[in-house]
């Protein structure tokens, strides 16, 4: 039985990589006592699968791993003894069923939603103030140059960022964006890219450590590459009763 | 959301992060203003290290059952981030609550091996804290150091208040009560000291004077107060059944050194092995009930979600329960997504059988450390393995699919004659011949035969305790021979000998027979930047050469130099339960090429009977 679990990792666990969280989601399944199921083999492996690996220095709040399993209590159960097994900063948000010919979470990730926001006094020193930089960086969005280097594996690519970026607007408060982006295989637009490239229409040094980015969502897409149609991965699933 | 010593960027322009921010799972949150006293333990090497050891998972635990004591943790910061510190002049913190060090009743430093002295000081210099014990006021810690190189803490004993001889399950209550009586009374830091010093097993390096002779041996040591004693006497868990064991390990979020459930079975080893400190230093051999480890197998993976479970002691072998808990970890939890992992077992034919099962046999090789390359030499270091066992072992292996061996050896030892550094090229040929005694159809590709050579350190209460160590030339030319044969061997090409540098081979032999006046060498070679000497890619030997000849101290009187039996050494202070002539009558029966039976077949009176338990009451009612 196919199961997909959303979770957030915030706060200090922003320092935790990928690997990491990998390794620690399997001892998770132990604790909590998950009847995963392991491949065949000699030194046999739970079947997991993440939907896109979080840089070290992001947080989520909708975050998905794809796991096998041989017997499962019902939904709410599930939720509650992994959340037993979890350290401060990580939380289960929802265990859900999958139908049996569901896609798995890597190959449908299709866009991302982020916050970004600027820690404090990063825009100070550019003599700036988050509202300001905020604002600009939807405007430069909406009609800057978004034409960029990317580099690559097999060199440099020059691309438009235009049309990955699906949305942008500021946060409530003004001192955040709010943006949804493309990601995954066909195009994986980091915010950091966007960001950069912003940066440099400043004539500023990109603050490597300056922002603190949130991903907010995944996202598959269920319409066409003119017309997409956005939904959550969490959205495949069903609650088991 | 605990609130974090460094500042992101710190964090994220460092590598591994997560060495220094908590929150592992298992780890022990207290309210540091509602206990009374404050222990930081540290390891004095890089996280992924520390946290893989257990004698320090075992004190965190039982410290911390005690709800009157907060224990926090503390490792080497790397050198990354060292240099970050010293920039920023940040002070060094506990990774639980992130507060400074310096703020702790005590910091406790396990001694695990002698080329972390300079990370000691590193840990004080960061911390804020005087490297020198007579420096240090109560706005400092109580300094103590453990461990095995406790056992001759003379060349780090500026640096510390006090030292714990022994196993840490003993005695450390006694110390903590009366740290709190102290501190109530008000009692000045030297007074705590001497209360300190009474409890059997606690060392203080302050109430001790030592004398030289002009040739530069040490002529007297002794207390400089009625309260200090003469013999300071090694503490042990005599009951290892009931003894104190984490059942909620911590469990790092980084790949540690050792990412598994470690089972503790035994401490003690009775082999006798002449050159082998821990086999002399944790005498008697003290077993754990078989059922107590079954027990504990399933609370600890339950606790930590580890996918692998090992057996740790100086010698599995001996384990009298060894079969009962291997075939119950196995029946319990192989191919349920829990790996057995084996520690390194005699070949036998029960050994074979539990690794056939465990172990992918084309993936997995044969272990043997017959650590001499001849029987003679064998029976100087009293290494009860005969040739005739290993080629057995290893044609019964090779039957069974194995195809590679690894061997383990040390050059240096005394007595070495060529021929015994040719027997090590010898040895593995003949293991290499037995390979291709098997028919062709019936063996699994070529066989591969690794050996690898360690240099010899001569180190306290071991019978090798008097033996002249080479210098670094004698030991290079000794690989050198060794190379020179193996290349000669007609299966050469299946053949491999690895060896390496000898720079910290002779460092360490200075600092495992050092006496007080060495402490100046390691204080001097870190000021000059000597850091994380263990690691070969931060070991800067021309450091320590300078420091030795800033501080006109000479490495041969503590290595090359031939050492008389009636000699007293900065160690012979503590007593360890072995007595000294024991291991006077062991050097002799080295040079006499006279094995002494292991303990189990006849008691040879090494003294720690008298601790009233373990191996040397074995079948006595």
């Amino acid at each position: 039985m196919k199961i997909r679990i959303k979770f957030s990792k915030q706060g200090n666990m922003k320092f935790i990589g990928h690997l990491d969280i990998m390794r620690y989601f399997q001892k998770v399944m132990r604790r909590a006592d998950v009847d995963i199921r392991y491949s065949e083999g000699f030194s046999p492996h739970q079947i997991m699968s993440f939907a896109a690996p979080l840089g070290v220095g992001l947080t989520g709040s909708g975050e998905y791993l794809d796991i096998e399993v041989l017997s499962t209590d019902s939904s709410a159960e599930m939720v509650r003894r992994m959340n037993l097994a979890m350290v401060e900063g990580m939380e289960v948000l929802s265990y859900k069923k999958l139908p049996d010919d569901a896609g798995n979470a890597m190959s449908l990730v299709a866009a991302c939603d982020y916050t970004v926001r600027m820690r404090d006094g990063y825009t100070e020193a550019m003599g700036l103030t988050d509202v300001s930089f905020m604002s600009s960086l939807v405007s430069f969005i909406e009609t800057g140059d978004l034409q960029i280097t990317k580099k690559t594996k097999k060199g440099e690519k020059e691309m438009d960022l235009r049309p990955y970026i699906y949305e942008q607007s500021l946060t409530d408060d003004g001192r955040g964006v709010f943006l949804k982006l493309s990601s995954g295989s066909a195009a994986n637009i980091k915010p950091e890219l966007l960001l950069e490239a912003y940066c440099k229409s400043l004539g500023q040094e990109f603050p490597a450590f300056g922002f603190l980015i949130n991903r907010e969502e995944v996202y598959a897409d269920a319409g066409s590459e003119t017309a997409h149609c956005f939904v959550t991965l969490e959205s495949f699933g069903e609650d088991i009763e | 959301m605990r609130k974090l010593a460094l500042s992101d960027e710190i964090l994220l322009s460092v590598s591994q992060p997560a060495r220094y921010i908590g929150n592992e799972v298992n780890m022990v949150v207290k309210d540091p203003s509602k206990v009374d006293v404050r222990f930081c333990m540290c390891f004095p090497d890089v996280y992924d290290i520390g946290m893989s050891h257990l004698g320090i998972q075992i004190l965190y635990d039982m410290f911390n059952r005690r709800d009157d004591v907060y224990c926090e943790r503390v490792y080497s910061p790397w050198t990354d981030l060292d240099a970050i510190m010293r920039e920023k002049n940040i002070p060094l913190f506990a990774i639980e609550s992130q507060d400074p060090v310096r703020d702790f009743d005590f910091l406790g430093i396990t001694l695990q091996y002698e080329m972390c002295y300079t990370n000691i000081l590193q840990i004080l210099d960061l911390s804020h804290i005087p490297l020198h014990a007579e420096d240090r006021t109560w706005e400092d810690p109580i300094v103590i150091g453990g461990g095995p190189c406790a056992y001759n803490p003379e060349p780090i004993a500026p640096f510390f208040d006090m030292f714990y001889i022994g196993e840490g399950e003993t005695v450390y209550d006694q110390l903590l009560d009366t740290y709190k009586i102290s501190r109530k009374q008000q009692d000045t830091r030297e007074q705590f000291l001497k209360k300190a010093a009474q409890i059997p097993g606690i060392y203080v390096p302050s109430l001790y004077d030592c004398e030289y002779n002009e040739d530069g041996t040490l002529k007297s040591f002794t207390p400089n107060c009625p309260e200090a004693p003469e013999k300071v006497e090694k503490q042990l868990v005599m009951d290892m059944t009931s003894a104190v064991y984490p059942e909620k390990p911590l469990v790092p979020f980084i790949r540690a050194t050792q990412d598994r459930v470690v089972l503790e079975v035994m401490r003690g080893c009775i082999r006798g092995c002449r050159f082998c400190q821990a086999g002399m230093i944790y005498r008697p051999v003290r077993e754990k009930d078989a059922e107590r480890l079954k027990d504990l197998a399933w609370k600890m993976l339950k606790s930590t979600g580890h996918e692998e479970i090992s057996l740790s002691s100086l010698s599995s072998s001996d384990y009298t329960g060894l079969e009962s808990i291997v075939n119950f970890l196995i029946d319990e939890f192989h191919g349920k997504g829990v790996n057995v992992s084996l520690p390194s077992l005699r070949i036998d034919a029960f050994s074979l059988d539990v690794m056939s099962k465990v172990q992918d046999v084309k993936k997995s090789s044969l272990t043997f450390a017959p650590e001499a390359g001849s029987q003679r030499l064998r029976d100087v270091i009293n290494k009860g393995l005969t040739e005739e066992e290993i080629l057995s072992g290893a044609f019964e292996a090779f039957k069974g699919g194995w195809n590679r061996v690894k061997l383990y050896f040390m050059l240096g030892l005394p007595t070495e004659t060529v021929e015994d550094m040719e027997g090590i090229a010898l040895l593995s040929e003949k293991i290499a011949e037995r390979y291709y005694e098997i028919p062709k159809d019936q063996r699994n590709g070529k066989v591969q035969v690794v050996a690898s050579t360690s240099f010899f350190v001569p180190k306290p209460f071991t019978p090798f305790q008097w033996a002249r160590m080479s210098t670094k030339e004698e030991f290079l030319e000794k690989a050198r021979v060794v190379n020179r044969k193996m290349k000669e061997m007609k299966n050469y090409k299946s053949l491999k000998y690895n060896w390496h540098e000898a720079d910290v081979t002779v460092l360490e032999g200075v600092l495992a027979r050092g006496d007080r006046r060495v402490a100046a060498v390691i204080e001097e070679a870190y000021k000059n930047g000597a850091l994380y000497d263990s690691w070969s890619e931060s070991f800067r030997n021309e450091i320590w050469m300078k420091a030795f000849e800033t501080c006109g101290i000479d490495i041969a009187f503590y290595t090359t130099r031939e050492r008389s039996l009636d000699e007293l050494f900065p160690w012979d202070f503590i007593d360890t339960g072995v007595s000294k002539e024991f291991l006077k009558r062991e050097w002799q029966n080295a040079i006499d090429q006279k094995v002494t039976p292991n303990c189990r077949e006849r008691c040879s009176g090494c003294g720690v009977r008298r601790f009233g338990g373990g191996v040397c009451y074995e079948n006595q009612n």
